[in-house]
């Protein structure tokens, strides 16, 4: 089992629901897969730095999760997939990524 | 012509003179690795507001020689920002950043 995170952009134009329902598949077929969730994260609509599709915003979402490594490519495939996405980015954490992944976590719950 | 004789005489004796005093920078405070100082292990492509201090203003990254990030860490520091840019956190070209 690795450490992984990855983070997505949505398309601008998506309602609420469909936004739930984009980040709810992905989480359902990580589990399936033998995935184990440890956080998710939502950004919100940001501003890109530069357009994408000729759009100049997103809803950003972060989720980070365990998972064996061969899970990873059809994973990434169904990012590829899905025209809801705009831009993905999956990275594995080492062992400091994820010790600052965790001071991230609870400096973010102290904020809230 | 006092000072034209003395400039003479100086010249007889050898000496180089000049007309104002040469301003030669010898004592420059030594360049030093920010991330090894202050303990930082992972450097977060999440983070655009910091890695904004490690690009010039067009968004290129700055070179070791100016900030001083030892080769362990500015290699770290590239990939930070090419995945930035990547997630549209940074852009690729840009013009006064700062």
């Amino acid at each position: 089992m690795n450490h992984y995170e990855t983070v997505f952009i949505l398309n601008p134009v998506l309602s609420d629901v469909q936004i739930e329902e984009t980040v709810k598949k992905f989480e359902d077929f990580l589990k399936k897969n033998g995935a184990k969730m440890v956080s998710k994260e939502n950004w919100g609509l940001k501003k890109l730095a530069y357009p994408i599709q000729h759009k100049k915003s997103g809803f950003y979402h972060l989720i980070e999760f365990t998972a064996p490594g061969e899970a990873i490519a059809p994973y990434e495939q169904e990012f590829r997939r899905d025209e809801r996405i705009m831009r993905f980015l999956t990275v594995k954490l080492d062992k400091h990524a994820i010790e600052w992944a965790e001071k991230r976590r609870s400096r973010l719950k102290v904020k809230a | 012509m006092a000072t034209l004789q003395q400039q003479a005489k100086g010249k007889k004796d050898g000496e180089i003179r000049y007309l104002t005093p040469l301003n030669i920078e010898t004592n420059t405070q030594k360049k030093y690795c920010r991330f090894k100082k202050s303990g930082i292990k992972y450097i977060d492509y999440k983070d655009p507001d910091f890695l904004m201090k490690l690009v010039n203003e067009q968004g290129k990254l700055l070179p070791r020689r100016l900030t001083g990030t030892s080769m362990k860490y500015q290699r770290k520091v590239a990939q930070a920002v090419k995945r930035a840019r990547h997630l549209a956190l940074m852009p690729y070209v840009g013009d006064l950043l700062k």
